[in-house]
């Protein structure tokens, strides 16, 4: 249901329907992207970022409200805590029980280590379970791993870590076989053939999915697995600090208790960080489509422990986030929209681009439109663009709404919008950290030893943009590669006494750096409380 | 001054804007959340909420944050609910109803009330998913059963003790598993990679200069 100030454009959207789905926008060349990006996507800002004064990265600029926790105290006075009497022991700590920390506790757990996953909030509230496009791998006779690398590493401005990009496409056909052989219902023709679609920026259809439930199917279907293979699960009990041990390895994590903030310790071999994203950081006060944990704990813990952060200044905004009603504003409209044949369209019923573009130049167009060019319409949480869904009924049948994307019908339905008659307004929001801890193609950070990170956590997989369908691909292969490198680093390691005086010294290069704060991290969840007084 | 509805969070009143979210409400209110908030997208099942409204008899089921405050909503979360999850090994299971009467038996205690049904966060036909398991129709469960986010407020409604999104989930993952068609197209891939099939030209983009890449991505070939 749309008022009547937006009557006007849906008639001149409906009217312009024929000809928009018949026409095949243009390209954008390379120059005209680079332009593009520099105007208006929001890593460009720089005045939305600081420096950082303290750490391994010191002197890098990352966004402000990141710079803000890695500058915080610790939660904990390091003098205070028992070391002596570990709550739990284990081969391998999994920290985050979300796509990657789940698919490194079975794999560690098929290795022979004992495994332990602690969550935050509870097993499965994750970015991943949000996921709802799909997850690429060139199995098609068409496509090839290396074709996918020459679309991730353009996709990602050519600043990925080569050797993980590498790791990503030629274990993509794999991770596609171990879900399937998990039970993960993907979207298949009849003699089995998988249903693949574009995504912005690939040059083949490799986005395998299953429905637009993609990331919920595989999450579920993990969460099951590590269930059945009776893996501790500790949940609603945060990790807020890393331990080491003397030699300076990690060696396992102080807790605590979500709801009674009990501290707990863990003695662990080996440590993964899979705590995921960030969105709820909310760079540059933007909304976001993700989960309620998405805080970058992870990065926070790592930092201090002395780990590295690769390419944190670059997030990545998804171009369709809902825009409207407020109730939805800044969930994700999934690009499996534009896959299905839906084009971007402004006010007047125009199409401004090629709806295939990456997301990062997506994003910035949108922008752009709803900027200097002033063709948005005006929504409470301000300017957006049309997402022109019926199209998708004309291009593909009557039906295929409700078949490929019945999350989408059905978040709009409840607000009275019928996505297979009328369009969707959308603007872009927060969706994904590119950046995070920098690993080798083990997924072990070279500056700590015994320190595994996997997930969005990571940097460098990617570059400096993600195309759709390769962040699900991700935490499935690195969460794998994780688990089964902790496992076998776990064999050959004894921990010796631990230590947390990385904490102390870290809270001495805070004052060293002469920075003055109150506040404390990791961040753990938002605080949407209303401010009263 | 935005327009307030009254809304009573496990009895207390509140006046909150109305145009919130059942979720965005409490936090309106006050309230810190810790259980009962996960993805706020209606995805993850964590905020299952019944409510009901001042006057009126029947109980309503809902996701927190997908559904909007009216006026005289008297609310309580149920951030948890003890499913009961059976263990099993996904390779060993047998895949005919012997395998819901081995783990799952109370589905056959079904007493046809369809309170699950009318209770489903989803909208999903509850009743009839758990009668396709019962006969042993995996595909059919797992289609009935797809969009099923595991609130677990069906099984709250259950007489028979059932918990229908564990069931739904094991008839899932058989049907992904056994019965959905094999890929060929998957498994020649996954034997040329382990083969090395790849490996030469996965070098060779290794080792190029960045210029060499860059005329390589923007000269590409994009499949219509």
């Amino acid at each position: 249901m749309y008022s009547e100030k937006y009557q006007e454009s849906l008639a001149a959207v409906a009217a312009k329907r024929r000809e928009n789905i018949a026409m095949e926008p243009r390209r954008m060349t390379a120059e005209e992207k680079e332009t593009l990006l520099r105007t208006y996507h929001p890593d460009y800002k720089e005045e939305e970022f600081s420096t950082l004064a303290i750490g391994p990265n010191k002197g890098d600029k990352v966004p402000h409200e990141l710079c803000e926790m890695l500058h915080s105290h610790s939660r904990i006075n390091a003098e205070s805590v028992d070391l002596c009497a570990p709550d739990y022991e284990c081969d391998v700590l999994v920290i985050g029980g979300g796509g990657a920390g789940c698919a490194a506790a079975i794999e560690a757990d098929c290795s022979g280590a004992s495994v332990m996953v602690v969550t935050k909030l509870r097993m499965g509230d994750a970015n991943t379970m949000m996921a709802e496009g799909g997850i690429q791998a060139a199995d098609k006779p068409n496509d090839s791993p290396a074709i996918h690398f020459v679309d991730a590493f353009g996709g990602g401005h050519f600043a990925a870590k080569r050797e993980l990009l590498a790791k990503l496409v030629c274990d993509a056909p794999d991770a596609i076989k171990w879900l399937s052989d998990l039970g993960v219902e993907f979207d298949k023709e009849a003699d089995g053939t998988m249903v693949t679609t574009h995504g912005g920026g690939t040059s083949r259809k490799r986005m395998h999915a299953a429905k637009d439930y993609s990331g919920a199917e595989i999450m579920r279907t993990l969460r099951d697995e590590v269930l059945n293979r009776e893996i501790p699960v500790v949940d609603f009990t945060a990790a807020i600090e890393l331990v080491l041990d003397e030699n300076g390895r990690a060696a396992g994590a102080v807790l605590m208790n979500m709801e009674t903030e009990e501290l707990l310790l863990v003695k662990a071999k080996t440590v993964i960080i899979a705590t995921g994203g960030a969105g709820r950081m909310h760079y540059q006060g933007f909304p976001t489509s993700n989960h309620y944990g998405a805080t970058a704990d992870g990065l926070v813990l790592g930092y201090r422990a002395g780990a590295a952060l690769l390419y944190a200044e670059t997030l990545q905004y998804h171009p369709t986030g809902a825009a409207h009603p407020e109730q939805i504003f800044g969930a994700l409209v999934t690009e499996k929209v534009r896959s299905l044949g839906a084009k971007l369209v402004n006010s007047k019923g125009e199409v401004f681009m090629h709806p295939l573009e990456t997301r990062d130049v997506t994003a910035a167009s949108i922008i752009r439109e709803c900027s200097d060019r002033d063709m948005g319409l005006e929504t409470t949480g301000g300017k957006a663009v049309w997402l022109d869904t019926p199209m998708i009924e004309e291009i593909g049948g009557e039906g295929t709404i409700e078949k490929r994307i019945p999350a989408m019908m059905r978040m709009f339905e409840k607000y009275g919008i019928d996505i297979r008659k009328e369009p969707i307004l959308v603007y872009p929001t927060l969706h994904y950290q590119n950046g995070g801890l920098d690993i080798d193609v083990n997924g072990m950070t070279p500056n700590v030893e015994n320190l595994f990170v996997a997930g969005e956590a990571v940097g460098g997989i990617h570059g400096k943009n993600r195309l759709m369908g390769n962040s699900l691909l991700d935490i499935i292969v690195f969460g794998r590669n994780a688990g089964i490198n902790a496992a076998k680093a776990a064999r050959g390691t004894s921990v010796g006494k631990l230590s947390l005086s990385h904490v102390a010294a870290f809270e001495k290069e805070i004052s060293d750096a002469g920075i003055v704060t109150e506040q404390k991290s990791p961040k753990l969840l938002p605080d949407y409380r209303r401010k009263v007084n | 001054m935005e327009k307030t509805v009254n809304i009573f969070l496990f009895g207390k009143k509140y006046a909150v804007p109305e145009n919130l979210t059942i979720m965005t409400a409490m936090e309106y209110a006050g309230y810190q959340l810790v259980r009962g908030c996960g993805c706020r997208n209606g995805f993850c099942g964590a905020c299952a909420t019944i409510y009901r409204i001042k006057g009126e008899r029947e109980l309503h089921a809902c996701l927190a944050c997908q559904t909007t405050v009216e006026e005289g909503m008297y609310i309580a979360t149920l951030p948890f609910f003890p499913l009961i999850k059976q263990v099993y090994d996904i390779n060993e299971i047998p895949v005919n109803e012997q395998v819901m009467m081995q783990l799952y038996p109370e589905i056959y205690a079904c007493v046809g009330c369809n309170a699950c049904t009318k209770a489903c966060t989803q909208e999903l036909n509850v009743m009839q998913y758990i009668a396709y398991a019962q006969r042993g129709d995996f595909a059919s469960c797992a289609e009935e059963s797809f969009d099923c986010v595991m609130c677990g407020v069906c099984s709250s409604r259950c007489p028979a003790g059932i918990s229908h999104p564990q069931v739904a989930m094991l008839a899932r993952r058989i049907n992904g598993k056994y019965l959905a068609p094999g890929c060929g197209h998957l498994e020649e891939r996954v034997r040329e990679v382990n083969e090395g099939s790849f490996n030469e030209l996965i070098e060779a983009l290794m080792e190029k200069p960045v210029e060499e890449l860059k005329e390589l991505y923007n000269t590409r070939d994009i499949e219509k």
